[in-house]
């Protein structure tokens, strides 16, 4: 009987693609996602959750951008800086964007190291991805400050309709919020791979559970979602 | 189980090429959606500009970085389909901002401005 059960959770010896095999994966009567791991699918509903927040966000964005009478700031002069005396748009955005796609290609590396078991590697890219994940904090800071101190609110601003404020703090707040957990955690399985608790299969403090080299996988997927988020952001809200 | 979890360890092995060469493009993704801004351009082609390079962008993070394309269709369609919805939310809401608009207009439109 467990024998004829464990055989049953591999994926069928006859193979089917296309609409049948999701038809055959979800009527098994087993785990319907045969190649991922309890851990991974639970991220990936998880991110299925998270990307409903922010399509909330973005939608009321967009519905208070269409509804206003009063014309919307230019993102483009808004987030312009200064530098050498000239006006360059949105640079720091720039900077942003291509920093975090940075920390993302970081991040995959270091999940592929992590599969070969190459610890010095994977911790070193781990690392590399939160400080990238760190200074895209950071800069954000500086952006917050510096549209504060032009008189930015979440009621009103000195360009025009005022939704625009509460738009751009709710928005890029709640994706530095994001980018801030993935920095904390980050830390926590790089220090994790660091001592070898993947190898010598030590428990988790929280779950008592032996983790494994996927677990910096899972934590990779969090990560490229927070990068994927900011690829939406970028074009809705700075460059529309 | 343990099995499974092995022949899944095989199955993500990928070349480091592989994540250069993705990187490299999403950094060219976005100096274009970068430029789209820097070189002004207006209308129907901007919108068109940043939602292909944007689409470009989240596909090649998913697809590759994520690990999707190398997925079973059953996980690839439980998490790829239900955003959809979303779109549907979309036209929704642009007819109800719309309307609002409208309404603004009529009611606020003489005495404002």
């Amino acid at each position: 009987m467990g024998d004829h059960a464990l055989t049953n959770t591999e994926p069928a010896a006859v193979p089917v693609t296309g609409w049948r095999s999701i038809v055959a994966d979800w009527s098994s009567d087993q785990r319907a996602f045969k190649s991922a791991s309890w851990g991974k699918a639970m991220m990936w509903i998880f991110l299925l959750s998270d990307t409903f927040i922010f399509s909330c966000f973005l939608l009321s964005y967009m519905t208070v951008r269409m509804s206003t009478t009063v014309p919307w700031p230019n993102p483009s002069e808004v987030f312009a800086l200064k530098i050498g005396g000239k006006e360059i748009p949105l640079i720091l955005i720039a900077i942003m964007t291509f920093i975090l796609i940075s920390s993302s290609g970081t991040m995959a590396m270091a999940v592929n190291f992590g599969y070969r078991r190459d610890r010095r590697k994977t911790v070193a890219l781990m690392l590399a991805t939160a400080a990238f994940g760190a200074s895209f904090v950071g800069m954000q800071g500086f952006e917050w400050t510096h549209l504060i101190l032009e008189g930015v609110r979440p009621w009103g601003n000195p360009w025009g309709a005022d939704q625009f404020g509460s738009s751009f703090f709710m928005i890029t707040g709640f994706h530095g919020t994001h980018v801030t957990i993935g920095v904390i955690f980050l830390l926590i399985t790089a220090r994790k791979v660091w001592r070898g608790d993947f190898d010598v299969g030590r428990r988790g403090f929280f779950t008592s559970r032996r983790g494994t080299y996927e677990n910096v996988e899972t934590m990779g997927l969090y990560w490229h979602f927070v990068d994927l988020v900011w690829v939406f952001i970028f074009a809705f809200f700075y460059l529309w | 189980m343990a099995q499974a979890a092995t022949a899944h360890v095989e199955g993500q092995q990928h070349p480091i090429g592989l994540y250069l060469v993705v990187w490299g493009w999403l950094f060219i993704l976005s100096t274009c959606s970068y430029l789209v801004d820097y070189f002004g351009f207006q209308g129907y082609l901007r919108w068109s500009l940043i939602v292909l390079f944007m689409l470009l962008k989240a596909g090649l993070i998913v697809a590759v970085f994520m690990h999707m394309a190398w997925e079973r269709l059953a996980l690839m369609y439980a998490i790829l389909v239900p955003p959809v919805a979303v779109l549907v939310f979309v036209v929704i809401m642009a007819f109800e901002s719309d309307y609002t608009r409208f309404v603004r207009h009529l009611f606020f439109g003489a005495a404002g401005t």
